[in-house]
């Protein structure tokens, strides 16, 4: 009975061999640690993102009279309300610890090299959407730092020679931000760049399964066709779409049961983290939730100091670094850019740094570092020496990508193992 | 349906033709989509001029009035603070008003029509950031330059005319909005025309 079920729906629809492709028989490297639950995580964010969001926009008013009015409604009045507000604004900076974490993965293991190029592309690309989902669901709230953050990230544009302050109006829909900014930021933030994000995160685990999973001894669990002995391939039953091409061997255990599994471990640890958070301390000391955002925004007040929420500091710190404002602009975006060119700035063959040579760990640890530092320099106010300080991290931080390029193509490696594990 | 062999040029030339056709009308169709993001007419109507009556302005003080959601600053500039303007140029970005932040007729030292009264849209040409107006205490933040405008976001300076002194993130003077007299004591913030 349950099996004619599940024949007739195979016949109309591949569910079972779609499941197989994807989990069941999907070959993952068995030596992926920690590093590796990120991905699966930051799924389970989106999805965390998209139902509370959902249940938000039930109560939330976009509009420049409603929106502050609505979320302290949403807070006091609804049922709940509060819970799913601070799983949405929690999430939101989870979303972004998680990324960062799975980007830093990339860097540690070379994931981003050939033949992951694509795939660190669309990863990429999640980022840079999530940024801009982050931004404009930032001004929803309607508060002082809502207005004023968005005032600042708005007028960067105005940096771009001749058209700026077209397309800064253009932007806004107003000379201002205004009720028009509001309900535009509204529409993008809840349908258009969720679809965006969603379509960019199924191409990126259709990439991922085109080209198979890295793992932190970087070299490969697929190999040419024929080359491998019997005894040497995998005894699990990996689905034929990639025996078929090629020679798995006997480093790789199937992605569902075995991963998930070790994922859902992780998954726990980071639901009781969350939970801490949403339930403990949903303002996170101001970071997650800015102080100023309890007040309703007000176009003749600026606040006395205006910070961008954490994520966005690394690159806020950059800006402000910069004297010219057009460079300082061309800076932040250029910092970005910088990660997605790294497949091409990484000349070396050697992917995971446990085989990489001793300056390239320094090179990396330095650019950890930095990138924390910028992080925290972005909050603080702009002296003299903060400024200096950021000065010379963001020398730092280009200067990990200019001496990758240069010493990555003669890089004095280990040599590499033939096996994962014997 | 005719035997006749497939001529390639003339389905070469209807598939570009078809494209093209194609193309104009995909892009004639984007427009609505990227006009709609301008400015509505009421939001056109809002930005209107604003009347400033300066009556009762009294040297050193400012009257803020809002034009088009901006602080616009007017301050009625005392005798020491329109004789101190010329100490300080060396230090300034821009001393001769060269960018165009201004109207014609406010490019000049003071930067206004009258000397003693100065109208200036009151935000941080760095960021967006309304300046503080320290009209005593701005020796503070440069030397021997007794008030001006300081802004708390990222530290930028300017003087009693909006002239922004070097080293700070604001790369220009503040901005001098349109503006004229109607008579001796009323401002009209956001036209000019009639004047320029």
């Amino acid at each position: 009975m349950w099996k004619n079920l599940l024949d007739w729906i195979e016949y109309r629809i591949p569910m079972m061999r779609v499941a197989n492709m994807h989990a069941i028989q999907y070959p993952a490297p068995k030596n992926m640690n920690f590093w590796y639950v990120f991905g699966f995580i930051a799924t389970v964010v989106l999805v965390n993102q998209i139902v509370t969001g959902i249940w938000l926009t039930m109560n939330y008013v976009p509009s420049a009279e409603g929106a502050f009015a609505s979320v302290e409604y949403i807070m006091r009045d609804v049922d709940y309300g509060w819970v799913l507000r601070y799983m949405h604004s929690t999430g939101a900076s989870a979303f972004f610890v998680v990324v960062y974490l799975h980007m830093f993965r990339g860097l540690l293991y070379g994931s981003y090299q050939k033949p992951r190029e694509l795939l660190w592309l669309f990863g990429m690309f999640i980022y840079l959407a999530l940024m801009a989902e982050a931004f404009m669901g930032y001004l929803l709230p309607w508060g002082q730092m809502s207005y004023w953050g968005a005032q600042v990230i708005i007028s960067l544009f105005g940096a771009i020679p001749v058209i700026g302050d077209d397309l800064t109006l253009w932007i806004r829909g107003d000379y201002v931000i205004s009720g028009a900014t509001l309900n535009r930021f509204f529409a993008l933030h809840v349908i258009a760049l969720p679809l965006v994000i969603v379509v960019l995160v199924f191409l990126h685990i259709v990439a991922l399964h085109e080209v198979g999973s890295n793992n932190p001894q970087g070299i490969n669990v697929k190999h040419p066709k024929g080359s491998l002995k019997e005894e040497e391939k995998t005894k699990y039953k990996i689905h034929e779409y990639y025996t078929s091409k090629y020679d798995i061997i006997d480093d790789v255990v199937p992605f569902f049961p075995h991963i998930v599994l070790k994922d859902l471990v992780a998954f726990t640890i980071f639901c009781a983290a969350c939970a801490y958070v949403i339930f403990f301390n949903p303002e996170m000391g101001g970071l997650f939730l800015e102080p100023p955002n309890f007040e309703p925004a007000n176009p003749l007040k600026t606040p006395e100091h205006i910070a961008p929420v954490w994520y966005f500091t690394p690159f806020y710190a950059i800006l402000r670094a910069v004297p010219d404002k057009l460079l300082g602009v061309v800076a932040m975006f250029g910092a970005i850019v910088m990660l997605a060119l790294l497949p091409w700035l990484d000349r070396c063959k050697v992917r995971s740094v446990k085989y990489r040579s001793g300056f390239h760990k320094l090179n990396l640890t330095v650019f950890a570092i930095v990138f924390v530092l910028l992080g925290w320099l972005g909050l603080k106010p702009a002296t003299p020496t903060f400024t200096l300080m950021s000065q010379i991290c963001t020398a730092l931080y280009f200067g990990f990508f200019g001496l990758l390029w240069l010493y990555s193509k003669n890089e004095n490696t280990k040599p590499l193992p033939a096996r994962i594990t014997k | 349906m005719s035997n006749a062999p497939v001529d390639n040029g003339r389905r070469r030339f209807l598939t570009v033709a078809t494209s093209v056709v194609g193309g104009v009308g995909a892009a004639g169709a984007v427009v609505p989509f990227i006009a709609s993001w301008n400015p509505s007419a009421k939001a056109k109507a809002a930005g209107a001029p604003v009347e400033v009556n300066v009556s009762k302005l009294q040297p050193g003080q400012m009257l803020r009035v809002e034009w088009r959601g901006k602080p616009v600053w007017v301050v009625k500039r005392t005798q020491e603070m329109l004789d101190g303007l010329a100490a300080h140029e060396d230090k300034l970005r821009d001393a001769e008003s060269e960018n165009e932040q201004q109207p014609e007729y406010a490019k000049n030292r003071y930067r206004s029509i009258k000397p003693e009264l100065f109208v200036a849209v009151g935000i941080c040409t760095h960021l967006g950031c309304s300046p503080q107006y320290l009209a005593d205490s701005f020796s503070a933040q440069v030397q021997g330059v007794p008030s001006g405008f300081f802004c708390p976001c990222h530290g930028s300076k300017f003087d009693m005319s909006g002239r922004v002194f070097q080293s700070v993130p604001a790369p220009l003077n503040l901005v001098i909005p349109p503006h004229q007299y109607l008579d001796e004591n009323t401002i009209l913030v956001g036209d000019d025309s009639g004047v320029a």
